[in-house]
């Protein structure tokens, strides 16, 4: 069979997915743990509402090992959210659609949720 | 002249010339939510750790916790907005996702209730 250098369509288990759309799909699972987070949240004001014991027992939930964990990843989630989301709101507003554009507002949205992810990873276990 | 056929405009199909809403919706919320977003971080960090008394009396101040009742309730319309989206995207079914859309308004909506009360119960209570 002879193979012609032609375009594939990016079928998920084979294409390697460049970043920008990398970016996208991680927007939007963030965005779900996001939704998680907020339930954790509410729970953590429920707990706040119910009185001093039922707060104390949440706060060390969230100070144990597994709530750092957690608060880790919803703090690495947010910043990224925010970042990607900036992003989105200057697409709306009809910048930075041409690819250079596209991946210099990438990388300074993910150096972004670099820096500040550091920053809350310090708060969190130091 | 219109390319729906009478059929298809019987049963209702195509566009509901709502998408547009949805997205003002996310989009103005999303901007609020910069500030507010990093304003709750940096406002949690500062309560890690923090036992009942410590929490009331920081949630007692008007500011805070007005702010905490804008940021709940700007996360909830901007997660159920998304939610709504991801469900739309991956749940085919008419039924399990009639059922699932409108299961994440009324959790939506409860929450905004369960989270408000919260924040007041504490803010204002004795």
């Amino acid at each position: 069979m002879t193979t012609r250098n032609r375009p594939l369509s990016p079928h998920l288990q084979v294409y390697r997915l460049p970043l920008l759309a990398l970016m996208s799909i991680t927007h939007r699972i963030t965005g779900v743990g996001l939704v998680v987070g907020l339930l954790a949240l509410a729970a953590w004001l429920g707990a706040a509402a119910s009185g001093p014991a039922a707060f104390a027992a949440a706060q060390s939930l969230f100070g144990s090992f597994l709530g750092k964990l957690l608060l880790t990843g919803w703090s690495v989630a947010l910043f990224f959210h925010l970042g990607h989301g900036v992003r989105h709101l200057l697409w709306d507003s009809g910048w930075g659609y041409d690819l250079p554009q596209a991946y210099a507002s990438a990388r300074v949205s993910l150096g972004f949720t670099g820096v500040l992810s550091l920053v809350a990873l310090i708060a969190i276990w130091f | 002249m219109t390319l729906r056929n009478p059929i298809g405009r019987a049963r209702g199909l195509g566009s509901a010339k709502e998408g547009v809403g949805h997205h003002w919706g996310t989009l103005v919320t999303a901007i609020g939510l910069i500030p507010l977003s990093l304003w709750l971080v940096i406002s949690l960090a500062g309560l890690g750790g923090a036992d009942y008394a410590t929490f009331k009396g920081w949630l007692s101040g008007p500011f805070n916790a007005s702010m905490f009742v804008l940021t709940v309730l700007m996360v909830i319309y901007h997660a159920q907005l998304g939610v709504q989206m991801v469900v739309e995207d991956y749940v085919h079914g008419e039924g399990i996702k009639f059922g699932t859309l409108v299961a994440t308004k009324l959790v939506a909506a409860f929450l905004a209730v369960f989270m408000t009360v919260s924040i007041l119960k504490v803010a204002v209570g004795v």
